[in-house]
């Protein structure tokens, strides 16, 4: 009964040692790479990796915010699109238009889904909407396998294999374009959300949708439009992913959502900005651990990233960002 | 006697007779087939105790069973240990480890609980491939003997009877009643004196022990290796599928959720169109899909709700005419 006593107290938003704490890694990466090389290249790597983590992560909380569905597909979907665009370049499609035009695919699958699949359950119980999660999880596994078939894929990546070198630091071209690509995309849908009016409607039926409807805004339209742009950025993470993991195959995106989850809970489950700096945090801290700790072979990323999420779990909840809420046990 | 209990009592005696008449007459192909079904419902019965009786909702049974089977493997492999009493062992580690998971799972709720335990089935087949040098990497480590499909039969149909008769009897009286008390409202069981911890994580390690014997045999069903590729994701996913199938909080159902994810694979490979490995894939997500949206109470809400509705045909037909 401690925790119950404990959920009660309330406090306003995040408290004062995170932003310490953010500043204090920042100050440690930096210096870290400025007195070592391997540093360097490593927390590079992590970024670039992270970034990824950070986009399906936000994507993951995009639509907890907007329906409190924790979608267990979103890895699924974003590698569905990623064969998409693979199919697109297949066909001779360059691949930046391929890009945008699995861009758009992942935002109509993300609008269909919701409205299929996920509408009919959405106000059931969390057991329900988490199992018709996982079922689509299989479907979409099984979809994709019986199209394209389970072998491994070979995809060209559209950074090349430029490394970029100054001084003893080694920088790949791919490790720059995926981080770039992510962060604008994540820039973008901030925008969208920030400044657009359909961003206003969508923060306000996610957060209010009964008064929402009464001044006029369609609700089930807000929120599948938000289920599509989830889509949509989970398809920029598999299409970031495709290159650093060098081959596409079905379980391209397993891995990364397990990732992405720690980054989210690590984040706070509810924050957008908690989930990219989590993400952006746990792949620096895979990498660095990699590298630095003999015993953490990369047979233990997953175990790892398990253990940070048990972690956040028990200690603090409620992530870096997120706002401690009254629970009703 | 009521006259459900007599029903009840006949159809399982039939189901028995079932089992028997199977056992001694299938080919060593089918009793395989028919020794997974067996398997599958232990585990979905344990999977349904924690999630249809308690409410806590667990991602993560094919991680029990993952330390059920290597715990057969080890012992078997390296201590020569008869494959029976690797039972119990699997059976009472997995019970430790299921109250070791439960412990930090008391604090959490929901959408936490499942991101912990999903997090905790992708994890824990990593583990071998860690310490290769006493699990065998991923090509997993074999049982110093193999049994026969029979022998897996007999002895899966025989724990899946005990398993059902000690959740009946477990279910059936106080402890049944506090599980479902805590399902039902947290604060009200624990305004009735129901201690959390204690009812919450002995439902974690009961659960987690079902699902270790089934990991065990899972096992033996396989010529004896333990391989992580066997204990993936998907394993927890279908047994999770099985339950739902079943209908939660329902020990009745269990046996067709086994039915459901362990012939399905082999009914659908028969299938045109979607006789691919594939196709079985489609086929789940879409049912289960379809399940939680059109029969949200799986196939035992199916029955009592036509039970109801008979019965009620019945008692209103006279007043009616």
């Amino acid at each position: 009964m401690l925790g119950l006593a404990r959920q009660k107290k309330l406090t306003a938003g995040p408290s004062r040692l995170v932003p310490v704490g953010l500043a204090g890694a920042a100050v440690f990466l930096l210096v870290g790479s400025l007195v070592s090389d391997i540093f360097a290249q490593q927390t590079v790597a992590g970024l670039a990796q992270g970034a990824i983590f950070g986009s399906l992560a936000l994507a993951l909380v995009l639509i907890y915010r907007a329906t409190e569905v924790i979608n267990f597909a979103q890895g699924e979907m974003a590698m569905a699109t990623t064969y998409v665009c693979y199919q697109l370049l297949h066909w001779g499609v360059s691949y930046w238009l391929a890009f945008f035009l699995t861009l758009a695919f992942g935002f109509v699958f993300g609008l269909v889904t919701y409205g299929v699949f996920i509408r009919p359950v959405q106000h059931r119980s969390v057991i329900a909407i988490v199992i018709v999660t996982l079922g689509l999880f299989i479907l979409i596994d099984g979809v994709v396998a019986w199209i394209w078939g389970a072998d491994i894929k070979f995809m060209e990546s559209p950074f090349g294999n430029k490394v970029y070198r100054s001084g003893g630091v080694a920088v790949s071209a791919q490790d720059i374009g995926v981080f770039a690509v992510s962060i604008i995309s994540m820039v973008a849908l901030w925008a969208l959300f920030q400044f657009t009016k359909v961003g206003l409607a969508m923060r306000a039926a996610a957060l209010r949708p009964a008064a929402a409807s009464l001044v006029g805004v369609r609700v089930n339209r807000m929120l599948a439009i938000g289920w599509g742009l989830a889509a949509m950025l989970g398809a920029v993470a598999g299409l970031m992913a495709e290159p650093t993991q060098f081959v596409l195959q079905p379980t391209l995106m397993q891995p990364i959502l397990l990732l992405a989850f720690a980054a989210a809970v690590l984040g706070g489950l509810e924050s957008p900005i908690g989930a990219v700096i989590g993400g952006l945090l746990i792949g620096v801290f895979l990498n660095l651990v990699g590298q630095y700790v003999g015993f953490a072979t990369s047979e233990l990323r997953l175990p790892i990233a398990f253990a940070v999420l048990l972690l956040v779990l028990l200690v603090r909840p409620t992530g870096l960002f997120g706002r401690k809420q009254v629970r009703r046990v | 006697m009521s006259k459900g209990f007599l029903v009840r009592v006949g159809i399982t005696g039939v189901a028995v007779l079932v089992i028997v008449l199977l056992g001694v007459t299938m080919s060593s192909y089918h009793l395989g087939l028919g020794a997974r079904v067996g398997i599958y419902f232990t585990a979905i019965l344990g999977l349904n105790i924690l999630l249809g009786y308690t409410g806590q909702i667990s991602i993560g049974h094919g991680a029990f069973m993952a330390i059920g089977g290597y715990t057969t493997a080890i012992l078997s492999h390296y201590h020569h240990w008869n494959l029976f009493a690797t039972l119990p062992a699997a059976l009472l580690i997995c019970f430790v480890f299921g109250v070791i998971v439960g412990l930090p799972a008391l604090r959490f709720h929901g959408v936490y609980l499942a991101l912990a335990t999903f997090a905790l089935a992708v994890s824990v087949p990593q583990l071998p491939l860690k310490w290769s040098k006493w699990t065998g990497g991923s090509n997993g480590i074999r049982t110093a003997t193999t049994p026969s499909n029979s022998w897996v039969y007999w002895t899966s149909w025989a724990c899946a009877g005990i398993a059902f008769v000690t959740a009946w009897l477990l279910l059936r009286g106080r402890i049944g009643r506090a599980f479902r008390a805590i399902r039902d409202s947290e604060v009200a069981a624990v305004s009735s004196g129901v201690s959390l911890p204690i009812y919450k994580t002995f439902a974690f390690g009961v659960s987690a022990a079902y699902a270790g014997v089934a990991g065990s045999l899972y096992v033996l069903v396989t010529n004896g290796y333990s391989q992580p590729g066997l204990f993936g994701l998907v394993l927890s996913l279908q047994l999770l599928i099985g339950a739902a199938v079943a209908g939660l909080g329902s020990l009745w159902g269990t046996a067709v959720g086994a039915l459901f994810i362990g012939l399905l694979p082999e009914i659908s490979a028969g299938t045109p169109i979607i006789g691919n490995d594939h196709g079985q894939d489609v086929v789940f997500g879409l049912i289960v899909i379809l399940v939680m949206i059109l029969v949200p109470n799986g196939f035992a809400g199916l029955l009592r709700g036509l039970d109801s509705r008979v019965k009620s045909a019945i008692k209103s037909d006279p007043t009616t005419s």
